[in-house]
Order: structure tokens, then sequence, then C-alpha cells
């Protein structure tokens, strides 16, 4: 598992039916593309989020497919749909096999 | 310097190694598309993106790709070592079928992105962004 990753997500606190909300997310990971090499001239292994996804009360919002050409620390930013009060769920997949997640809550008024 | 029948060969080499590699990327790209599209015409309506034409720093280039309407976005770079990037798919809440990040570029490259509509059509966008520093940390 990477050290120190920490996800942070941006998610307005209330909204009304239907609204299209901005979700902004970021997540401090190393993103290692396998291509580097260390003083010595050996290749650092790859080590990166391979897969990102939001759902919303279970349904998908988003699911990304990340490769070594996404920058350190990976930030997304997209569009959701809020048809009622409820819940985002975010996963974010390690190569190494850890899971990191956060989620964030949103009423509709 | 005296041109000799040895340096005279070893850059006849060179150049046409020179000559290889750039087209030994495209085909890796061509390659990846195909994988995507299964070798489906593409149209060019539709799909936008957003990146910019000259990125000082090749490690952070922001990008953003917008198609309404699509089920899925890849993204790739066509200069890069491996050139996927990134693939977006988009559930039934998502607002609209866009969505922003940051890539790495290694170096002065186009960058595609290619869009699979929900009737199974394909469009692509297509645009260079000049790259100062290279982003793959050769």
């Amino acid at each position: 598992m990477a050290d120190n990753v920490k996800p942070r997500v941006r998610v307005p606190r209330d909204a009304t039916a239907g609204e299209e909300i901005t979700i902004k997310t970021l997540i401090s990971h190393p993103m290692e593309s396998g291509q580097r090499k260390d003083g010595d001239g050996n290749v650092i292994p790859r080590s990166i989020i391979n897969r990102f996804t939001c759902t919303f009360n279970g349904e998908t919002v988003i699911d990304v497919t990340l490769e070594p050409a996404i920058s350190t620390n990976p930030y997304f930013e997209f569009q959701a749909i809020v048809p009622e009060t409820g819940t985002f769920e975010f996963t974010w997949y390690d190569d190494d096999g850890a899971v990191y997640t956060d989620s964030k809550e949103i009423t509709v008024g | 310097m005296k041109l000799t029948r040895r340096h005279t060969l070893m850059m006849a080499f060179g150049s046409a190694v020179a000559a290889i590699m750039p087209f030994k990327a495209f085909a890796a790209v061509e390659d990846e598309i195909q994988a995507f599209t299964g070798g489906a015409d593409m149209g060019s309506d539709g799909i936008t993106l957003i990146a910019p034409e000259i990125a000082e720093n090749g490690n952070t280039v922001p990008i953003e790709v917008n198609a309404p309407g699509a089920e899925a976005i890849i993204v790739f770079a066509a200069g890069n070592p491996t050139p996927a990037v990134a693939t977006f798919n988009f559930g039934p809440l998502a607002a609209d079928q866009s969505a922003a990040t940051r890539i790495r570029l290694a170096g002065t490259q186009d960058v595609v992105a290619i869009a699979r509509m929900s009737d199974g059509s394909f469009v692509q966008a297509r645009q260079e962004v000049k790259v100062t520093i290279g982003g793959c940390g050769g």
C-alpha cells in the first residue's frame, strides 16, 4: 500500500431533485508509471491506482480505468444527477490490491 | 570532421532509426484504437477535447473531454511509451458525459479522444499539445 494515500472529495451539501452537480475528487498517490529509473538505472516498478468509481445509492455515475499516463495525485471532475437524498460512494483501486474509499451525503430539499 | 565510410554508414543508420521510431509509436496507438472501435468508421461531430496548446510541464497536463450521449470515452496520448491514458465509462446517473483530469505527456504529440455513443457509433477528436518538459522521467 502506498503511503499517505488520502482521498479528497468535494460534493455540494444539498441540491434540488434532479439537479446536476459537479463533483471534484483528488487522491494523493505517487502513480509510479513503471517508466522511471532510480539512481542505479533500475526501473522503478509500476504502482498506480488502476480504477476509480463513483456511485450514488448503488447506481453508477462514472467508472474510470486509469493507465500510467494519469498524473500523480489523480484528479477527476465530472457531473452527476441527484434524484433523491442519498450518499455518493467513491472507490479507488490500487495496483497492490488496496482499496481506498470515501463517501459524501447529499440532501435533496 | 572528415567523412569516412564508417561515419557515413553510422549516420545513415541513425537517421533510419529516427525515421522508424515515430512510426512505431503511431502504429501502437492505431492498434489500440482498432481494439476499442473494432475498426468502425469515426465521425468528428459531438465530441469535444479541451487540452492546452502548449503545456510547460508534461507531468500534469489538464484535459477535458465532453461527448453528449456517449457510453464511454477513451483517451490516448499518441506519443507516449504506452499510449492509453484513461477510459471513462458513464453510468445512468452521470448528468452529462464529460470529465476532466490531468495527464502525463512524454513530449509534443497528439492527444486523441474517442467516444462510443449509445447507438454504437464512434466519434473522435484530436489535438496537438506542445510540451516543453516531458513527463516520463527519462
